[in-house]
């Protein structure tokens, strides 16, 4: 359905897409594509979020997602759908912890003032009150904020484990009971403070990390959006009717036409037309396929009809063979253990056992079970986690905002621990290395007025090289012409009157195509002069593919290429870079040799974006995808990178590095400080004041220490 | 102390304060694009903004 019928046939509530939107960079471009936007067909609203620079579309359900990128060429921005990557959307998780987080922070600073008041000197009835307003503001506030960590805790405990937030609970309701105890009974220090600021700090470090976690991926997901829901299926009568993918059975004929995606593998019969196999393949060249040839889900044909007898539905197609690869590969990468989790694994049964020891030594020393408790309560306290539990979130996040800015949207924080042990760098050769999409040769040698005319018949059609002679002639300051009765034949080409001349942009005829015919596609156009112009297409390499190439073996990882498409075509430019490179591989064959490389040792860093990448994708130790990639290769990719250039992969491994770097710091410095604190806290001498002290500093050290990535990164 | 009676609860209430609006303001989605925020200062708004 074209965007036309659409806006006019659709009444309802619209549906929503993101899309990466990279050049915005002024007010000027979020008040156009807002103004502009909604003025395009079926598209009702348009929303910037600059922070993530991506852009909100509501707009008519049957509007999918090439046409809205139209919309935007329109106006004049590079768009890129953002299916499932890096969101920026808040999770419901998030948004709890906020919340806590609010909480726990009011109730830590008012709690703090009247501890102040007691430090430095209330005394008597004076004390009591401010002890009993603090127990006051600090029960419910511990109640509430410290949920995420009881309930974490408590499932633990459930399932006969310890993490993080088992000492971190028994320490939080152990010292707010004793300080309520010591309040009842009027005693000399509670420990109110201690208990929100911890709770405060950690609430803080999961706020960050929350804001890290990607959605989890489902790439089966977006694999069945891609194939057809239905087909045209042919009756023996020769009538034809509508039925949806799931109705459809091996010897099925259908008639598939041109521009529709197949829903289910098979022969053709009758008919040809070329397949845009580049979703499956990563071959970007449209592939011609006559009588007798296969033709797969999820390919789109592009120029005629044809009938096709199926021989592959459901589950038992290519398509569905790719999708449980992926998701064999992504559980495989599921078992590595963020570095965060390694280091609280170590930390609950040190601290367990220290808090234990202190109270019973004390109670050996013969200090009574009140004095004892209060020890190990300070024990529990000081080795707080908290410098801990900051140490990688902050270094994260303080990383993906710089790295955001670069373009680079980062989908999980494990990736940059993976990302930073990388030592190899595998990529795909079509949409990686090069652009995944034609661009013209040879305009320079047409006119001005040619180059209008041929500008004028580009607009008339919605043929990928007719959009890509569109794109490059976009940027030069010649206005289309002025043409009239024009006329497209799908399958043959646009004809129009220029004046007195008859022009036309048309399928080459045989034999006006040169002899040494590489396969390349290429358009004919009728201008003004007696022969036709012949325009070659070729999908050029990413403009700074070599630059980031040698920047990356630099980094210490070599690069080599990784193709389905053909053994020549990736000679071609594994020449031209100097790299080596493997063509005709198949999407299992991808991964098998991914499999390989770590099975050797090896923690390669897989770049790729088809639909074929996507097994290996997920197999890799970690992965890159551009953001034109296909829906799965976002999916399954844990960096995605905005733009035309790759120099955002070395980039992105510096700042992984760096980042590494940071956290370790920051592990030494929370170490550190816990080696100095534990033996005052264990020997009896913390005061609540020197716990509230020791704690903010560590964690303030270790934020600090953090926010020096801003600018080391760039 | 009657002086401490008075003030306490003033700190109190404009703490919560506090704490109230910055929920509400969260709720309401003020934090989804601080970028953005800075920028849409910057536009000449002479219609409604679309949607």
């Amino acid at each position: 359905m074209s965007y036309h019928d659409a806006s006019e046939a659709w009444t309802g509530t619209p549906v929503e897409t993101r899309f990466a939107v990279p050049d915005m960079h002024c007010a000027g471009c979020i008040a156009k594509i807002e103004r502009l936007l909604p003025a395009q067909p079926g598209i009702e609203g348009a929303r910037v979020n600059f922070s993530s620079k991506t852009v909100t579309v509501a707009h008519a359900p049957a509007l999918e997602e090439p046409d809205i990128i139209r919309a935007f060429d329109a106006i004049g921005f590079e768009a890129q759908s953002l299916q499932g990557a890096a969101s920026q959307a808040r999770s419901a998780a998030l948004k709890r912890l906020i919340r806590a987080l609010a909480v726990a922070g009011f109730a830590a600073m008012n709690v703090m003032l009247l501890s102040v008041s007691v430090w430095s000197g209330a005394d008597g009835n004076a004390r009591h009150l401010f002890h009993w307003i603090s127990a006051l503001i600090a029960i419910p506030a511990v109640a509430y904020a410290g949920r995420p960590f009881f309930e974490s805790a408590f499932r633990a405990l459930r399932a006969g484990t310890t993490n993080m937030d088992v000492p971190i609970s028994i320490g939080v309701t152990l010292a707010t009971g004793m300080s309520f105890y010591e309040t009842i009974v009027g005693g000399e220090h509670a420990w109110f403070d201690g208990a929100l600021m911890l709770l405060a700090f950690l609430l803080a470090g999961r706020v960050l990390d929350e804001m890290m976690r990607g959605r989890a991926a489902s790439g089966a997901e977006a694999l069945v959006r891609r194939t057809a829901p239905g087909a045209m299926r042919l009756d023996a009568a020769g009538g034809s009717q509508w039925v949806s993918a799931d109705a459809l059975a091996v010897g099925d004929r259908l008639l598939v036409a041109a521009g529709e995606r197949l829903a289910a593998d098979g022969i053709i019969e009758q008919g040809s037309s070329r397949f845009d196999l580049s979703l499956l393949t990563g071959e970007s060249a449209p592939v011609v396929a006559g009588p007798g040839d296969t033709a797969t889900a999820g390919t789109l044909n592009l120029e005629a009809p044809v009938t096709l007898r199926v021989t592959a539905v459901g589950e038992a197609r290519t398509i569905a063979e790719i999708a449980r690869l992926m998701e064999g590969a992504a559980q495989s990468r599921s078992h590595y253990v963020r570095i965060a989790d390694r280091a609280s694994r170590l930390y609950a049964p040190v601290v367990h056992l220290l808090a234990g020891l202190s109270f019973a030594g004390w109670m050996i020393a013969g200090a009574g079970w009140h004095q004892s408790l209060l020890v190990a309560i300070a024990v529990l306290i000081i080795t707080c986690p908290c410098a801990l539990g900051l140490a990688v979130p902050v270094a994260q996040v303080v990383v993906c905002g710089t790295m955001m800015r670069a373009g680079l949207l980062v989908k999980d924080g494990s990736a940059l621990e993976r990302l930073a042990q990388a030592d190899e760098a595998l990529l795909d050769k079509t949409g990686t290395l090069t652009l995944g999409r034609p661009v013209p040769d040879g305009l320079e040698t047409l006119g001005e007025a040619e180059r209008g005319i041929v500008r004028a018949l580009a607009m008339a059609s919605r043929h990928p090289l007719a959009i890509a002679l569109r794109q490059a002639l976009g940027g030069a300051d010649v206005g289309p012409a002025t043409l009239t009765d024009v006329v497209e034949k799908p399958g043959e080409g646009v004809e129009a009157r220029y004046g007195d001349h008859l022009v036309a942009m048309r399928r080459p005829r045989p034999g006006e195509l040169p002899a040494d015919g590489d396969g390349r596609a290429a358009v004919a156009l009728d201008l003004l002069g007696e022969a036709p112009h012949i325009i070659r297409f070729t999908d050029a390499l990413r403009p700074d593919a070599a630059d980031a190439l040698a920047q990356l073996a630099a980094l210490g990882l070599p690069a080599r290429i990784m193709s389905g498409d053909r053994e020549d075509a990736v000679k071609a430019v594994s020449d031209r870079l100097g790299i080596p490179g493997e063509g005709d591989m198949r999407p299992a064959d991808k991964m098998a040799l991914l499999e390989a490389r770590i099975a050797a040792g090896h923690r390669p860093l897989m770049v790729g974006d088809g639909l074929n990448d996507g097994p290996a994708l997920a197999a890799a130790h970690v992965s890159m995808a551009p953001a034109s990639a296909s829906d799965v290769g976002q999916q399954a990719a844990d960096i995605v990178f905005l733009g035309d250039r790759l120099g955002g992969i070395p980039v992105a491994v510096r700042a992984a590095r760096a980042t590494m770097r940071v956290v370790r710091e920051n592990f030494a410095l929370a170490v550190g400080y816990n080696v100095l604190a534990v033996p005052l806290a264990m020997a009896g001498k913390v005061t609540p004041l020197i716990a509230a002290v020791a704690m903010s500093t560590s964690s303030l050290i270790v934020i600090a220490n953090s926010l020096r990535l801003r600018w080391k990164v760039k | 102390m009657n002086g401490l009676l008075f003030l306490i609860p003033v700190a109190l209430l404009l703490g919560l304060t506090g704490l109230v609006a910055f929920l509400w303001s969260l709720r309401a989605g003020q934090f989804d694009d601080p970028d953005g925020a800075a920028m849409r200062i910057l536009i000449e708004d002479d219609d409604s903004p679309a949607s």
